[in-house]
């Protein structure tokens, strides 16, 4: 996702850090991280997923104001669509996931991100019909504009819902 | 608390268990600090009656941050050059996960020593839910 700036705060990491339910202190403890070899509050292996909460048009996040496609008062809240699927319910699944890290993240950096198509392609799958995967590269680099992460992400839509 | 490669032989296997019993309420969790609230993930009623799945499912991003925390406690903190995954099975709740690292080749770039590492994820019946990979830098 494309993020004009992304800002590596302490509270985010804790809160990422309970969700993934890693109790590391590292995370946590500022004066405990400043013991350690990275010497600050890093952020852990996969936070930088969370720049979605800076993606002003990310589209899984409701926004202000919008109908959103899950359950409200009936199934979905999305009125026009009834039944139909329900904003690409059966579809995007996330196949794939790679991280390439190229210096450590600290809590106080401020990161951008910009995403690069990546290929495509098309296989047969099991049970959820035609499988249609693509991939984008997302590069987060710093202010001094230094590579921090690349993520690479494999998005899989299906024809129904695969369920494994 | 890093390694050091003199320890360390291909075949070395280091696994954590990284849920017990997964809650819906921790699935809420990740979907609140990742910014990801697709409702396939916390909301029941669309997830069975609209989008025709069993039940709610974690974030496969949510697996994988567990897993990365099984890598994290093995190779240290700031250690880790390389981490990627596939998504080879959906996780419930209810859910226990066992993430598995095992060294694959230890090796030397530019003067810098480093170990990369299979990784898997399971379920308590077996099932794989992660299958990746993994590079560490390690001392000498």
């Amino acid at each position: 996702m494309a993020v004009d700036k992304f800002p590596i705060e302490a509270g985010h990491i804790m809160l990422f850090a309970r969700s993934i339910g890693d109790a590391n202190p590292i995370y946590y403890d500022e004066s405990y991280a400043k013991t350690t070899e990275p010497g600050a509050v890093v952020a852990p292996p996969t936070f930088v997923q969370a720049s979605a909460q800076f993606d002003p048009d990310y589209f899984l996040r409701p926004k202000i104001g919008q109908e959103w496609f899950g359950s409200a008062k009936g199934p979905t809240g999305i009125t026009e669509k009834k039944g139909g699927g329900g904003g690409g319910a059966g579809g995007g699944l996330h196949a794939e996931q790679h991280y390439v890290y190229h210096k450590p993240l600290k809590a106080g950096d401020t990161l951008t991100a910009t995403v690069k198509p990546g290929n495509s392609w098309e296989k047969e799958g099991r049970r959820g019909g035609k499988l249609m995967f693509s991939e984008s590269v997302t590069e987060y680099r710093d202010l001094s504009g230094d590579l921090v992460v690349t993520a690479t992400s494999v998005g899989v839509r299906t024809e129904r819902p695969a369920t494994s | 608390m890093s390694l050091n490669k003199n320890d360390l032989n291909v075949g070395d296997v280091y696994s954590e268990e990284v849920c017990n019993n997964l809650s819906r309420t921790q699935i809420v969790q990740y979907a609140g600090s990742s910014g990801d609230y697709n409702p396939l993930h916390s909301d029941e009623i669309f997830t069975t009656q609209i989008a025709g799945y069993p039940s709610v499912f974690a974030h496969g991003m949510l697996s994988m941050g567990m897993t990365g925390r099984m890598l994290t406690n093995y190779v240290g903190d700031g250690r880790l050059t390389a981490f990627g995954v596939r998504f080879t099975s959906q996780v419930f709740p209810g859910a226990t996960l066992t993430a598995t690292a095992t060294i694959e080749a230890i090796r030397e770039e530019n003067g810098e020593h480093f170990i990369d590492l299979s990784v898997s994820t399971k379920d308590s019946e077996g099932v794989e839910v992660i299958k990746g990979q993994a590079s560490a830098r390690v001392d000498a």
